[in-house]
This record gives structure tokens, C-alpha cells and sequence, in this order.
């Protein structure tokens, strides 16, 4: 389905500036004495599905509030469709935004709430009716809109939210953590809808979650954030096979955790192992993190050929049942403290006849070892 | 280079002035208005008063030079101090004046006649000096002279001094600062009664089950209705010189601080009932349970789970309670007798000895108490506040006969005070001619033959009530969305949060004293108002401006705070949310400020007192008045009428509620 642009001008600009639709540049953020956001650059390309992650406190809510102008940045410059936005009050600003309330009015209803934007601009009531209703079907609520929004569920009010706030075809749409308050059903059902949508309205949005699950599957890129600084911009698989931070590895699915130094080979060296890693910045002899993520943890029975392979044989510690896999927890003498987790799937948990207590050949692949520089402990 | 790439490569480190927007300012013009609505009402006229309190007067003969001709040339000139230091003539003690002593000279000049030839010449020395010829005033340094007869005409105006002498003399004067023990006496025992009496009640009603808890909880609602002095008037009935139950007080007179007691119990234990009804209704149930089980007897699971739970909302009460019965006037001018206390002593000094300086600085004493009460009482609100917010339990009381008997009874104990004093009220205003002829008849309520007003002023009650309910009302819920949605400007904020809940801490005592200083001066723009129903609408709705500013920031609270951002980004203005959203979420709220304000408009004496003009009597005011003057049965029935009123006035604001609700908030209802 279609539907048009509200007004001349608004949504999808026909004569496209060059350049980032949206550029922030050098943005601070103080709330006192306290920094939230410090010198945050970032550029978004039209039509681009964006999600600010992180945990919470890290800025991220903030950041996405002096877009809005809800809370103007103490220094720095938004520039928005080629306009510098900077210092515009959020009525003067082009965008829709959706809250993790919902913020629906309650005395009005469906209808009334998604039309509230609409009113007041000279346009007939006929042609304001119609467009609720085209909007209202986009969401997939046709039937809902002589409602009030508290006889509707969590899911079907964010709907009439995201309606609401796309019913004057915004340039921008800002999404701040909208699913978090729904059931886990809903929110992976609302997760593929709010995605479907934007695709087929092509509007450049922002969405701010915790959620790392939710902001792989749905955006295009992600930004993570933590204490007010971006650690990593990238697309899904970037920010999840190439961390570029400690943080953002860990932050990021799961990780295995190897201390130890640089050697003078370029190798890691941890407890008694050597291992050889993917390429790196890092300095002989500085203390490191040796990074893997337990899926990319190979395990045999027996040796393979090679020595220089990262092979090690390990005991099995422990074994958890996840449902679609197997984690494994290993151990080795050659890696004194530090211990392994891996994944397993449940076929070749099978084939390896894993029990506790027993033995098993892990290969640890070069490529997936990403080594970064350890951080004060 | 784009306008946008030039801000892009431009000083990274200026800081951004956000651009206010025009819903923004529209909000600090809003605010700002009702913000200088509540300096001129209520800073400026408390400075004024304070300043008063620091005002002396004096004659100063000194000022004025003076020649004498008794048909030999002029004498020698003198001063008018120089002839007092030689006769005496005039004590210290008539020089020093209030702003509106006229003083003769006459007495310095013991040899003086009307018919004597002698002429006199007089100067001012200083340059401001003024003195008075007839209603003349006679300036300049000049020699004005005048025949003997018209000398007679010539009087002395005081000079103005700042300083401390009035509290010197207040606090010299035992009559005058014994009230302050009085006051702080009356106060203490009344609040500890009081607090003991609702608690009891409220502790029936949410802990015990026993029958009628509804009925229980409106009969404790009913001194409300009434103004603070017609329990006063009931006291009379039983226990004054020709009372029914006389006999009771064994040769005591309630004429005094008994009777202040037991009428201040009986208006006070509505509030200090609502307070701790809400704190025991908090408490959790999980701590009974967990009593129960570790095998606390009764007394001791009292001890240590209700009291404990409770405490602030007793604390909270206690200081409620202190603060209204130190602050209230017409109960003691109705029944203190020769028992002086601080509310009242103003109210003597003003209107009865018309010496406003001393009237201010009882003000002042009055204030500090007040201020106190009202302090701790804030802190205290605080904290329960922070009680309400744990996730509880509420309490199921299980049915105990024997205790339930016995709340019971002690709930009708409590219901025959507060509705025999009201009955008590009602009964005597049909009496013919007490003690004498105990007939029925209607003829106190014959209010035209009485002073104080007629049925004049029970309208003109009315039409404030109204006036203020509905302005009143405006301009809180106004003030109060603007303060507590506004963006940025947190200082503006700051100070109206500040002068939004002075109110509460003055008392109306003060508020109307201060009235006078500052609006009944002739050089003040707003002089106009000056004893018109308007400056009594004013000073009523300021009187009570705190409670229903608090009632409209707890619903604005309640509301979701991303509304004005969601509004903002579909391009609405303010305003539209203001009428659309707001108000109509918020309107249970706002009938309640109204509703509020209109029964205090009707039963408020303190404020108005001093305010009143022969055209703008109230109803309150005549039922003091009318008992001042003897006529105490249509006293009662004025003060009865008040009740009836405000009765139906809750009755309609319960009908309009419920209406509403159904008609405006059917979203409520899934």
C-alpha cells in the first residue's frame, strides 16, 4: 500500500541535498557538572534506519532528545535536510517521535489522536478523515479508530503512536525505545512491522534501545554508545564480527575473555599458549584482552594437523542445556585461570559424545581472535 | 558554502542558545502575569506590613519654631520643645504616636484664650516639616502667623522613624505578649486532642469493620462547611451563663481557654482526620502478616507496625492542626472572653485601637509560629510521600465483634460531638427567645433588622464564593500548568513554586492587615480596589491559593510528561493542548480546587475581616458581627445558613463530578 505524502515539501525531499541528510557535529551535552554526551559526530544518510544502543545512562536517550530539541545541546550543531537546526525549538523542527509511553492522549480517541496533527492546517475534514484512515490501515488497525487508547492492548497503542507520529509525513522519525514496554511476543511481531513500514516509506529514522537483539535485526546501522562518547558506527555484522572496542564487543553478544601480552611474533600470548591473531595495532609487550565468541570456538575429538592452528586440548567442565545448543565450558592447564565458553549445536554435541569431565580438541580460528588493549584492571 | 556547512565548520566549542519558541514564550508571559498577581497580592503587601512593623511615629516639638505677641512686639523665638522642656506640659508619652495622631499645642501655652489678642507666629525648622492649619497642611520654613483664635486650629502631624521601638513596647507591654503563650497554650493542647481524637477515628475506620463507615466518614467531613466561630456559638448555647449543660463545667466558664479548645477540636478534626486516615490507608499489610506470625500480641503489633507506619502522617497532622488553630481568629473573638490571644490581639489593635503599627508587629510575632508549623510540615509531606511510592499491600481488617462494637461506639461519641454542636447551632436559631420562650419561629432569620449586613451579605457571600471558585480557579490550575510543564527557565520556576506556596504559611489574620497597608495607600496604582468585592475576591483566592495549587500540580504530575513534545512535533501550539488534553484530563481535579475554594470563600472570616465595606458585608463576617453585638441566635442562624450553602454546593460539585466524568472522560471506563 501507498500512501501520499501529507504535505508539499514534507517526507521524502524530491530534490535531494548532497551530502548526510542529518549531520551532527562536535555535540556536547552537560546537565551541570555532568557530561552526557562529549563531542558526538555522526552523519545519517536519507531513508537510513538508524538505532542508538547502549546501556542505559550511556547518552543515548540524550542524544536523541537534542535532535528533537526537547533538550538543546550545550554546544555543538545539528544540521538537518541542509538547514542548521541547532538551536530551533522542537515546533520548528521537521520530525514525528514515538515514546516508550506511548504518550496517547487519552481523552480523545484513536481517530481523534492520529488526526491531532492534522487539524488546524486549513484542510477539510474529509481529507483529514481520509488520511487517518489510510494511516490507521498502515498500521494495521483499520477497524480500531472510535476507540480510546486505553481499551486498546500495549502493542495496538504503539501502533496508533507510530500513526500519529508519521501522520504529517515527518522528514525525521524518532523512535525512543518504543517496544521496551511491550511482552516479548509483541515486541519481535511490532520489531518486523515498524521495519517493513519504514522501508516502505523510505523515512530516515533513529531509534534509541538496550536491546542489542532488537537493533541487529532491524537497522541498517547501528551506533553504540557509552558514557556519552560513540564507541562503534556500523552496519549489524560490522559492530557483531568487528568490534572495534572492548565495549562494544562485550556489549554485543557474548564473549570469551583471554588476558596477556603482545609477543614479539605478533602473537597473543596467554597462560602458556601462544595464539596467532587477526591483524593488529597493538604494541609488544603491552597488556591485552584476547577476545572469541563461543560460536566461533571449534571443537573435535582428536587432534588435527598443524601446530601453529590455536589447537589445544581442553576438558569439558560443564555442560548447559540452551534448548537449540549446547554451551560448553572449558578448561585447560595451558590457560591457567582463564577458562572457554563454547556453542555447540545440539547435532554435533551428538557426534562429540560430550559428557563432563571429558576431553575435546578446540581450535580457536586466527580470524575470530580479536585482540584490544586492556584497560586499567 | 551552505549557510549549514559554514555552521558545521564554525567554532565547535560556542555554546548553543536555544531559540525560544512562541509556545515558550507565550508560557512565561502566562506565568509571568500570574507570578505578578501573586507579588501584588501577596509579596508586596506582606512587605508592606513588615515595613509598617518597623514604622514609629512621633511628634517631634522640636520641629516647630514658635514667636509669641502679646501686644508688645514679638518675643524671642523659641521652639515648641524648648516651652515643653519648661512647663512639662506635654508627657513623653503623647508624643509618641501613631501615623494618624494630631496633636494640639495648645497645652504649651497654659495662659491661652481663644478671645486673648495675643498673636502667634509659627515655622517649621526643617525643610520637609509640615504642620496643619484646620485640614491645611503648612509647609516651607517660613513664619506663618495667626490670630489666638485661629491658633486653636493649628495641629502637629507626627514624623515617621524606622526602627525596632514597636517591638521594644510589644514585648514591654505584658497584656500584649502574654497572647504569644496564650496562643502557643491553646495551640498545643488543641493539637494534642485533636490528633488523639482523628486518630482514633481513623483507626475504627480503616481497621476495624464495623457498620456505617461511609456515614462516619461525611459526619467528619462537616465542620468543614462551617466558619471556625459557629462551633463557638453552639459552646455558647450549652455552656454560657444560661447554657443547658452549664452544670457540666462545674463552676468553670467556657468563656475562655475551654472553649477555644473544644471549638478548635471540633474544626480542626476534619483535616487532621483526612491526614492520618491517608497515612494508616498506606500502611502494609505484609507487616501485619508477618506480626502475626511472629506471634505480636495486639498491643504490641500496634506499637510496632501501625504507629511507626503512621508516624508522619501524624507529625504532618499534628502541625496542620497547630497552625490552624493559632492562626484562627473567629473562634476565640466568639468565646475567649478575657483570654487574649495573638489572632485576635490584631484584630483589637486594628480595628479597636486603630493603632496599625502594633497590629503589624503582632502580625510578625503571629507569622513566626506559622512559618514554623508550616515548615515542618512540608518536610513531612515530603518524606510520606516517599512511603507512597513502596509497593504495599493494602490492609483487609478481619471481623473482631468485641472490637468492632467498640469502634463503633467510640465513632458515635465522636459524630454526636460534631453534629450536636451543629444541631445545638440550629436549634437555637428557631428559638424564639432563649431561655425564656423556647417556641419555634423563623424570626432570626429576619437578618435585615440585624447589624451586620442583612441578607445583603449572604449574598454577596455567595457572589464572592462564586467569583473566586471561578477565577480562582483559572488562575491556579493556570499557574500551575505553566510552572510545571515551561521548559527551561528555571530560576522564573523556581520563584513562583516559592510565592505559589507562601499562601498556606500566612495567616489570614496577617494577609487582610497587610491588605490595608498596602491598598488602602492613596499613592498605590490598585488603591482602586480598595473596599470593593473585588479586593475581597483577591485576597481570598490568594488565601488560599497553596492547597489548590498543590491539587493541580498532583494531577499535572499524574499526566504523562511527553505530551508537550508530542504536541510540539506535530506543529500544535500550546494552547491547544492546553484545552483539548489538559484541562479536560484534568477536570475532576479542577472541580475539586473549586469546590475547595468556594467553601472557604463562604467561611472565611480572618482575611476579610479587616477588608469589608459597607457595601460588601459577608455572611461570615455578619454572623461576628451580629454576635458582637448580642444577636447570638441569628448568629447561629447566618452561620447555619453558611453550612446549608456549602452543603449543597458539595452536592452539586458531586452531581457535576459524576456528570462529568461520564460525559468527558469515558475513556476512563474500558
Amino acid at each position: 500500500m501507498r500512501v501520499e505524502p501529507w504535505r508539499e515539501g514534507n517526507g521524502v525531499k524530491d530534490s535531494k541535498p548532497s551530502g548526510p541528510y542529518l549531520s551532527i557535529r562536535d555535540l556536547t551535552k552537560m546537565f551541570g557538572s555532568f557530561t552526557a554526551l562529549r563531542d558526538i559526530s555522526l552523519d545519517i544518510n536519507e531513508g537510513e534506519f538508524v538505532c542508538f544502543l547502549g546501556p542505559s545512562g550511556c547518552g543515548k536517550t540524550t542524544l536523541l532528545r537534542a535532535i528533537a530539541g526537547l533538550d538543546i545541546q550545550t554546544s555543538g550543531t545539528v544540521v538537518q535536510g541542509g538547514e542548521d537546526i541547532s538551536a530551533l525549538p522542537p515546533s520548528e523542527r521537521d520530525f514525528g517521535i514515538v515514546f516508550q509511553s506511548y504518550a496517547l492522549f487519552p481523552n480523545l480517541t484513536v481517530n481523534r489522536n492520529v488526526a491531532y496533527g492534522l487539524e488546524n492546517a486549513g484542510e477539510s475534514r474529509d481529507k483529514i478523515n481520509g488520511r487517518v484512515s489510510d494511516l490507521l490501515k498502515l498500521v494495521g488497525l483499520p477497524d480500531q479508530g472510535p476507540k480510546y487508547p486505553a481499551q486498546l492492548s500495549g502493542g495496538q497503542q504503539q501502533r496508533v503512536a507510530l500513526a500519529r507520529a508519521l501522520a504529517t509525513s515527518p522528514g525525521l522519525l524518532l523512535l525512543d525505545e518504543p517496544l521496551s514496554a511491550l511482552d516479548a511476543q509483541v515486541r519481535v511481531h511490532l520489531r518486523h512491522e515498524i521495519k517493513a513500514l519504514q522501508d516502505r516509506l523510505g523515512v530516515t529514522t533513529i531509534m534509541v534501545t538496550h536491546d542489542q537483539e532488537e537493533a541487529l535485526s532491524m537497522a541498517d546501522r547501528i551506533v553504540v554508545m557509552n558514557h556519552g562518547v560513540i564507541e562503534q558506527v556500523g552496519t549489524p555484522t560490522e559492530i557483531y564480527t568487528e568490534p572495534e572496542t572492548l565495549f562494544v564487543a562485550d556489549f554485543i553478544g557474548e564473549m570469551n575473555h583471554l588476558g596477556g601480552r603482545i609477543g614479539g611474533d605478533g602473537n597473543v600470548k596467554t597462560g602458556k599458549l601462544s595464539l596467532a591473531c587477526a591483524a593488529n595495532a597493538l604494541t609488544q609487550d603491552q597488556a591485552i584482552v584476547a577476545t572469541i565468541r563461543p560460536e566461533d570456538i571449534v571443537l573435535r575429538n582428536g587432534k588435527s594437523a598443524g601446530k601453529d592452528k590455536n589447537e589445544l586440548e581442553m576438558t569439558v567442565e560443564e555442560l548447559e542445556f540452551l534448548g537449540s545448543y549446547w554451551r560448553v565450558g572449558l578448561s585447560s592447564p595451558l590457560l591457567e585461570e582463564d577458562t572457554l565458553s563454547a556453542n555447540v549445536s545440539i547435532t554435533l554435541a551428538r557426534t562429540l559424545k560430550l559428557e563432563e569431565g571429558g576431553k575435546v580438541s578446540a581450535e580457536l580460528p586466527k580470524a575470530h581472535i580479536r585482540a584490544f588493549a586492556a584497560t586499567g584492571g | 558554502m551552505t549557510d549549514a556547512a559554514q555552521a558545521l565548520t564554525s567554532g565547535p566549542r560556542m555554546r548553543v542558545k536555544p531559540k525560544v519558541s512562541r509556545d515558550d514564550w507565550l508560557m512565561r508571559l502566562f506565568m509571568g502575569v500570574i507570578a505578578i498577581y501573586l507579588a501584588v497580592t501577596l509579596v508586596f503587601p506582606l512587605y508592606a506590613m513588615l515595613s509598617k512593623s518597623f514604622s514609629t511615629y512621633r511628634i517631634d516639638l522640636g520641629a516647630y519654631g514658635i514667636q509669641i505677641d502679646k501686644g508688645e512686639g514679638w518675643s524671642k523665638e523659641t521652639t515648641l520643645g524648648t516651652l515643653n522642656a519648661e512647663s512639662n506640659a506635654i508627657r513623653a508619652s503623647e508624643l509618641a504616636a501613631s501615623s494618624d495622631t494630631r496633636l494640639s499645642p495648645l497645652a504649651l501655652f497654659p495662659d491661652f484664650s481663644f478671645r486673648s489678642p495675643t498673636k502667634y507666629r509659627l515655622k517649621n525648622l526643617t525643610p520637609g516639616g509640615v504642620f496643619l492649619f484646620g485640614s491645611e497642611r503648612v509647609a516651607g520654613t517660613d513664619w506663618h502667623e495667626y490670630s489666638s483664635n485661629d491658633f486653636r486650629r493649628i495641629s502637629l502631624r507626627p514624623v515617621k522613624d524606622i526602627g525596632a521601638a514597636n517591638y521594644t513596647r510589644y514585648f514591654s507591654t505584658p497584656s500584649l505578649f502574654y497572647s504569644i503563650y496564650n496562643s502557643l497554650f491553646i495551640a498545643a493542647i488543641s493539637t494534642f486532642i485533636t490528633v488523639l481524637i482523628a486518630f482514633g477515628f481513623a483507626y475504627a475506620l480503616s481497621r476495624s469493620c464495623m457498620r456505617f463507615k461511609g456515614i462516619f466518614r461525611l459526619i467528619a467531613m462537616v465542620p468543614i462547611l462551617v466558619p471556625s466561630l459557629l462551633p463557638g456559638i453552639a459552646l455558647v448555647y450549652l455552656f454560657g451563663n444560661q447554657g443547658v449543660l452549664k452544670g457540666l463545667l462545674f463552676g468553670h466558664t467556657i468563656y475562655g481557654p475551654i472553649g477555644i479548645v473544644i471549638g478548635s477540636v471540633f474544626f480542626t478534626l476534619p483535616h487532621a482526620f483526612i491526614i492520618i486516615q491517608t497515612a494508616l490507608s498506606i500502611s502494609d499489610a505484609r507487616l501485619y502478616e508477618a506480626a502475626v506470625s511472629l506471634r505480636a500480641s495486639r498491643w504490641k503489633t500496634f506499637w510496632t507496625v501501625t504507629i511507626p507506619g503512621a508516624r508522619y502522617g501524624l507529625i504532618s497532622a499534628a502541625f496542620v492542626v497547630f497552625n490552624l488553630v493559632i492562626t484562627d481568629f473567629g473562634l476565640p473573638k466568639v468565646i475567649g472572653g478575657q483570654f487574649n490571644v495573638l489572632a485576635v490581639d490584631i484584630y483589637k489593635q486594628v480595628i479597636g485601637q486603630q493603632n496599625f503599627e502594633m497590629g503589624a508587629v503582632v502580625s510578625v510575632v503571629l507569622l513566626v509560629p506559622a512559618l514554623l508549623a508550616f515548615t515542618v510540615d512540608r518536610i513531612v509531606q515530603r518524606r510520606q510521600v516517599a512511603l507512597l511510592t513502596a509497593r504495599s499491600v493494602a490492609y483487609q481488617p478481619t471481623p473482631n465483634p468485641r472490637f468492632d462494637v467498640l469502634c463503633l461506639v467510640y465513632c458515635i461519641l465522636v459524630a454526636i460531638f460534631i453534629l450536636g454542636l451543629l444541631g445545638m447551632c440550629q436549634y437555637a436559631a428557631l428559638i424564639k427567645f432563649w431561655p425564656y420562650n423556647l417556641s419555634l419561629s423563623l424570626n432570626n432569620y429576619n437578618f435585615d433588622v440585624m447589624d451586620g449586613g442583612g441578607w445583603a451579605s449572604y449574598w454577596n457571600s455567595i457572589k464572592l464564593a462564586l467569583w473566586t471558585a471561578g477565577i480562582g480557579t483559572c488562575i491556579i490550575f493556570t499557574g500551575a500548568y505553566m510552572v510545571e510543564k515551561m521548559n527551561g527557565f528555571t530560576a522564573g520556576r523556581g520563584l513562583f513554586q516559592l510565592f505559589a506556596m507562601m499562601p498556606m504559611a500566612i495567616p489570614g489574620m496577617v494577609l487582610g492587615l497587610a491588605y490595608i497597608f498596602f491598598f488602602n495607600e492613596p499613592s498605590n496604582p490598585f488603591n482602586f480596589l480598595y473596599g470593593t468585592l473585588a479586593i475581597l475576591v483577591v485576597c481570598t483566592i490568594t488565601h488560599f491559593y497553596t492547597v489548590g495549587h498543590l491539587t493541580a500540580l498532583t494531577a499535572l504530575k499524574q499526566m504523562d510528561p511527553e505530551f508537550e513534545a508530542v504536541s510540539a512535533s506535530l506543529k500544535q501550539p500550546v494552547w491547544r493542548l492546553f484545552s483539548r488534553i489538559t484541562v479536560p484530563v484534568c477536570l475532576p481535579a479542577i472541580l475539586d480546587i473549586s469546590i475547595y475554594v468556594f467553601v472557604n470563600a463562604m467561611t472565611t472570616v480572618s482575611a476579610v475581616v479587616f477588608l469589608y465595606s459597607p457595601d460588601t458585608t459577608l455572611a461570615s463576617v455578619a454572623v461576628l458581627n451580629m454576635d458582637d453585638a448580642g444577636d447570638i441566635a441569628p448568629a447561629a442562624a447566618m452561620g447555619m445558613m453558611i453550612f446549608y450553602t456549602n452543603a449543597t454546593a458539595r452536592i452539586i460539585h458531586l452531581v457535576l463530578s459524576r456528570g462529568v466524568m461520564r460525559r468527558t472522560q469515558a475513556w476512563r471506563a474500558r
